[in-house]
Parts: structure tokens; sequence; C-alpha cells
């Protein structure tokens, strides 16, 4: 009895292993056909710049909002912090350290994968219960280099300008609560952020973190999408996927990300 | 050749359930064939087939004497440029006007001026009687109007092959007649071939050159209409006359009602 | 076709915005500013012990930013840490100038002060500072002055 259950176990695990590799090899070879599509885009450039308006652009309102409340909250609670140790001066430092290592690029990943993510998901997997995709290959045409590709091509340029624009609001509300409202000297504000923010390793470094995160996010929303079951439960677990997994992975990417840049 | 598509010894499965066991079919150029069968009985897996959204696990499908390519391949797309499909609902692109719609295939596919394919969308949109709603969107017609529109896509291209999946299937008795004369006519007038898979009888019959009746993943009967008409096979006699006893069964096979009842079978 | 244009201006500003904030992040945020742009000559010191001291802190003469460290290297014949330091070509010392780390407020970060000499030859790229001054150590400190109290201890029993 107990050893047809270890070995019931053991086969449901080998068939796990077995699926799962099949699953990752074909979005593997989706994600590569996803690419070679995209290579070919900058024939179209008509097709990318459609999308990056409708990842983009609606994309603006929550990034710069959130931006500005996320610099609201670091400078409340960063001031609350350093001035028991009398370094108040030091705020302007501790608001775009953290924007713009971690919460900028993280943060607009998150919110990116809640609003432009499930939007593809949902869009590309309704496309596909109505049989649009079926008729575009019917009609000769690859959806995947018509459909998929330009929008990870926006997605993945879209990303990074969100990130820049979300941390630029946060430290343009981080100065308005630190330096306006709570009256921290306004030349150290800036001169002591000046110190410390390397143009490379702290910049530079956050724009390659949402650079990665982009091509996660928009590759998770996509190819859920296109995997979607053609029924409305289809796709609304397909949004589900999309928004679970695409965080879990920008997380885990940017724990890998910053333990590989900022030891 | 006679033959636009040559169907060999096909087989195929859905799932664990075969559906279809090695079936031969003949589409004759220039002729309307029509296929026809109860729900469910593969009539649309064959259109899917000949198109190559599906593999078939055994026989050939053969397009002009080339077997149909595998998916994604180049030998396909080539392939499906001589075909247009009408899909059961339409199918339309949702975002699109109905005047970019019937564009997108000639905009994908030709480098024609902006003028020439103005006219030439409209002049589709003509045949199928559609051409003042070019600037509506799909959501804003009707479903009979909306499988027109996919009608003058999926001939926007003069297809040599047009395949039709349930053209009929929900339409009002006027929008039935005027689908079947479009039809027929535009097969003549593009010198196209036809495949028309239905289950509507009357209307299938009036323009079918030849009909081919499937059940249970076999070919049962197949000939002329007015052969199809007169036949005494059990199976065509009770599709053709809408009758509700005969070979096709009414209950979903299983346990007899006394059983479920918990009563002793007599 | 006027429904395109539109949404290039509104792609175009998407993208434009982009640029502004990496602007913004680059010149008022980051050290752009304080990096130089001017060419710079090399110039080796030796120190004990360096420190905490870090590869681009800055070096100052005088409270203003005359330079950078370049490079921190170990001699393993003289066990001495060799600091590269990369002064401004703006900026002429004397050879006899001497180097000294020190740290920015009490616990704050390590940098390079270099007191200028009176020799009336400038140092060259190429040249080492001879008189250097090693960091202090915290726990060096703690140890010095635990011993003098243990010995004026000492002293005032006898």
């Amino acid at each position: 009895m107990m050893s047809n259950l270890i070995v019931r176990t053991i086969t449901q695990l080998g068939r796990w292993v077995r699926v799962s590799v099949i699953e990752l090899g074909l979005a593997f070879r989706t994600l590569c056909a996803i690419v070679m599509g995209g290579l070919n885009l900058w024939k179209r450039p008509r097709l990318v710049t459609t999308q990056l308006h409708f990842i983009g652009n609606y994309s603006l309102i929550i990034i710069l909002v959130s931006g500005l409340f996320v610099g609201f909250v670091l400078a409340y609670q960063g001031y609350y912090t350093l001035s028991r140790y009398g370094s108040a001066e030091a705020l302007g430092l501790l608001v775009a350290l953290s924007l713009v290592r971690e919460l900028g690029p993280v943060i607009t990943a998150l919110l990116f994968a809640g609003r432009a993510g499930t939007s593809l998901t949902a869009e590309i997997g309704l496309m596909k219960a109505g049989e649009q995709l079926a008729a575009m290959e019917m009609m000769a045409i690859n959806p995947i280099h018509r459909v998929l590709a330009p929008r990870f091509v926006a997605g993945f340029i879209a990303m990074p300008i969100l990130a820049m624009l979300f941390t630029a609001m946060g430290i343009g509300g981080g100065y308005l609560v630190g330096v306006q409202l709570i009256g921290v000297d306004e030349g150290a504000f800036w001169s002591q952020m000046q110190a410390g923010v390397d143009l490379w390793d702290d910049i530079g470094n956050g724009i390659v973190k949402s650079i990665v995160f982009g091509f996660a996010v928009t590759f998770i929303a996509i190819y859920q999408g296109y995997q979607a079951q053609p029924t409305p439960e289809g796709v609304s677990r397909a949004t589900t996927r999309t928004v679970v997994l695409s965080s879990l992975m920008v997380l885990w990417l940017d724990f890998v990300l910053t333990a590989l840049m900022f030891n | 050749m006679t033959n636009l598509i040559e169907i060999e010894n096909l087989g195929f499965d859905y799932g664990d359930r075969p559906l279809l066991s090695a079936i031969n079919l003949h589409f004759p150029r220039n002729k309307v064939v029509a296929v026809m069968g109860g729900s469910g009985s593969g009539k649309t897996t064959i259109l899917r087939l000949i198109g190559g959204l599906l593999t078939p696990r055994s026989g050939q499908v053969r397009l002009a004497g080339e077997v149909i390519g595998k998916p994604g391949s180049t030998a396909l797309y080539k392939q499906r440029r001589k075909m247009g499909m009408l899909f059961q609902h339409g199918a339309l692109f949702t975002d699109l006007t109905v005047f970019e719609n019937v564009a997108f295939p000639l905009r994908e596919h030709t480098t024609l001026p902006k003028s020439l394919l103005h006219d030439l969308v409209l002049l589709k949109l003509d045949a199928v009687g559609l051409r003042n709603a070019a600037h509506l969107k799909p959501a804003e017609i009707s479903g009979g109007m909306a499988r027109r529109v996919a009608l003058a896509r999926a001939v926007a291209l003069d297809p040599q092959l047009i395949m039709y999946d349930e053209p009929f299937a929900g339409l009002d008795p006027i929008s039935m007649g005027v689908t079947a004369n479009l039809i027929r006519r535009l097969n003549d007038a593009l010198g196209s071939t036809s495949i028309l898979v239905s289950h509507d009888v009357h209307e299938s019959f009036e323009i079918a050159d030849y009909v081919y009746f499937l059940s249970e993943g076999h070919i049962v009967a197949q000939g002329t209409p007015t052969e199809m008409m007169a036949s005494t096979h059990p199976y065509v006699e009770q599709f053709v006359h809408g009758k509700a006893e005969g070979p096709v069964p009414f209950h979903y096979p299983g346990k007899s009602l006394a059983r479920d009842l918990g009563m002793n079978e007599a | 076709m006027q429904q395109n244009k539109l949404l290039d201006f509104w792609v175009g500003l998407f993208v434009l915005l982009g640029a502004l904030a990496l602007l913004f992040l680059a010149l008022k945020v980051g050290n752009m500013s304080s990096l130089s742009l001017h060419s710079s000559y090399s110039v080796i010191t030796k120190f004990d012990n360096i420190g905490g001291l870090k590869v681009r802190a800055p070096v100052k003469s005088a409270g203003v930013v005359v330079g950078r460290v370049g490079d921190i290297k170990f001699d393993d014949h003289t066990y001495q840490a060799i600091v590269t330091l990369q002064l401004d070509n703006r900026y002429k010392f004397p050879k006899d100038s001497s180097a000294k780390i020190l740290t920015s407020g009490l616990l704050g970060e390590q940098y390079i002060g270099l007191e200028p000499g009176g020799d009336v030859n400038a140092l060259v790229a190429g040249d080492s500072i001879k008189m250097t001054q090693s960091a202090m150590i915290l726990e060096n400190l703690i140890g010095q002055f635990l011993f003098s109290k243990a010995a004026e201890g000492k002293g005032n029993n006898q």
C-alpha cells in the first residue's frame, strides 16, 4: 500500500518535470520567434509606435502619480529615521538612492505588469478566442511577427522610460516634502545627493534593471495571452497568471541583479 | 490537373478520440463542393487540415499536387496565399474598420498604391453589398453583415481556393439566400474552387456541384445534390429529410433509462 | 491618416519625456557634474594602511576636489598599498607635497588630502609623492587610549 503511494508520487513528480520541460521549451521557442520577428520590425516602425502609444502613454498617469507619492512617503519616513541620528541633511541622498537603485525599476515593473501586462494578455487572449489569430494565419501572415513582436518591442522600450519617469517624479516628490514641507536644507538635499549617486553605478544599473524587467514582464504577458484557452475563464486565468508570474519574476530578478551589481 | 485539393487516407485524432479515419475526398477545380454532416462529425476539422492549421495523424492533403506544409513553414505560407477562408463567426479584426479589415491582406501582401487599394477594397465590398458600411467597426454591424465583410476579406486576393465554415449558421432566411447566391457567383466570377462545410441542406444543395456526407469519421455517401435527394442510404435519408429517427441516435450513448432510475431491466 | 500623425506626436512626447527624465537624473541627481571632463595626470602614492579608501574617492586640497583616486594596488615586496591619484590637469602641485588619508566627518567616507610643499618644481605624470600619512584606524586609536589610561593609572598609584 505504502510502496504504491510512493511509486505514484514519484511518477507524478516525473510527469511534472517532463511537462514543465516541454512547456519551458515551447516558451523559449516562442521567445526566439518573437525576437526574430522583432528584429525584422525596423522595416515597419509604425507597428511598434502604435503599440508604444498604447503601452507607454496609457501607463503615464499611474506611473507619474505613483512616483510622486512614493517620493512623498520616502521623504517622510526617511526624515523620521535620519533625524534621530542628526543626519537629516542626507535625506536627498536617501530618497535618490532608494529610488534610482531599487524602487524606481521594481515598482514601475510591478505597476507595468498590472496595467500594461494584463491588457496585453487579455487583448491577445481575446484575439485568439475570436479566431482572429487563426484568420491571420490563413491569410498567410504570421501572427507572431505581426501581433506579438511589435508589442514585445514596445514594452521593452517603454519600461526603462517609465522607470526613469517614476524615479524623477519620486525625487521631485521627495524634494517637495523634504525641503518645502519639512524644511531640510535645500542645498544639502541636492549636494549630498549629487555626491552620493553615481552616474554609472547607480543610475546606469537602475536602467539596466528596468530593461531586464521590461523584457521579462512583456514576454510573460504576451506569452500568457498567446497560450490562453479561448474561453472567458481561460482569458481570466491567463491575466491572473500574468500578474502573478511577472511580479514573482521581477522580484526574483531584482534579487539576482542587486547581488550582481551592488555587492 | 482536374483536382485542386486531394485528400488521401486522412486520419486525425481529437486528443485520444479518433475523429477521422482514412477518408478520401477530391475537390475538382472550379466546382463548389459541400461537405456535410452532423455537429462534431469533423467537417470543420477537414477545412483546418487543408489550411494547415492542424496536422494529420496519417494520410496526405495535397494542394495542386503539393503536400500541405508543416505549421510555420515558408512552404505553408506560400500555399495559403492561394487560399481564402471564411470562419464561422467572421473572425474580423475588431479594432479595425470594415474597410481596413478587407484592406488588411492587400496591405500585407502587395505594394499597391493607396488610390488603387482604396478602389479595390470598395469593389470587393460592393460585391458583398456592404460598400456603404466601409467606415463602420465590426461591433457596429450585425452578425450576418460581419460574415459578408469576412467573405469580402477572404476573396480580397482572388484566391484559387475559398473555404466556408458554416456560412449559413444563425442567419435569417433572406441573408441565407443572399450568402448562398454570393458563394456561387464569386466562385464562378473568380474561377475559383469552393469548399462549403455546412449542415444546411436546402441552401447547400441549391449551389453545390457535389456533396460529401461525413458521419462518425467516415464518408458515408457522396454524389450530386440530385443523387443525394434520391438516395436510400439511411444516414443520408435521415439527414436530407430531417427525420428524427434513423442511424443517428437521439440519445447520448451510455446507460439505459431503466438502469439510471434504479429499476430492473425488463 | 490624421490619426497616424496624432499617434506619432504622442509617442514622440512620451520618448521626449523619458529623455528629459534621464537628463534630470544624470545632471541634477547624479555626480556627473563633478566627474572631471578635463584630462588628468597620474601620481603614485604609497601608504602603510589605506583604511576604507575606495577607488573614485575624492582627492582634496584646501577642501576643494582636485582629482580622484584612480587605482589601488598592493606591493608584495614592501607590503605597502600603492594608490594611483588622477589629478586634474588644471592644478599643479610642488614635488614635495604630502598626502594624508582623512575622514569626512567622524564616521564618513575616506578621502585623500593633498598638502602643498615648498618646492619650485611641480609634480608631473608618473611622479610619486614621498610623504604620506596612513589612515587612522579606530581600533588602534581605542587601543592606544586604553593603554595610555592604564599607564596613567599605574603612574598615579606609585
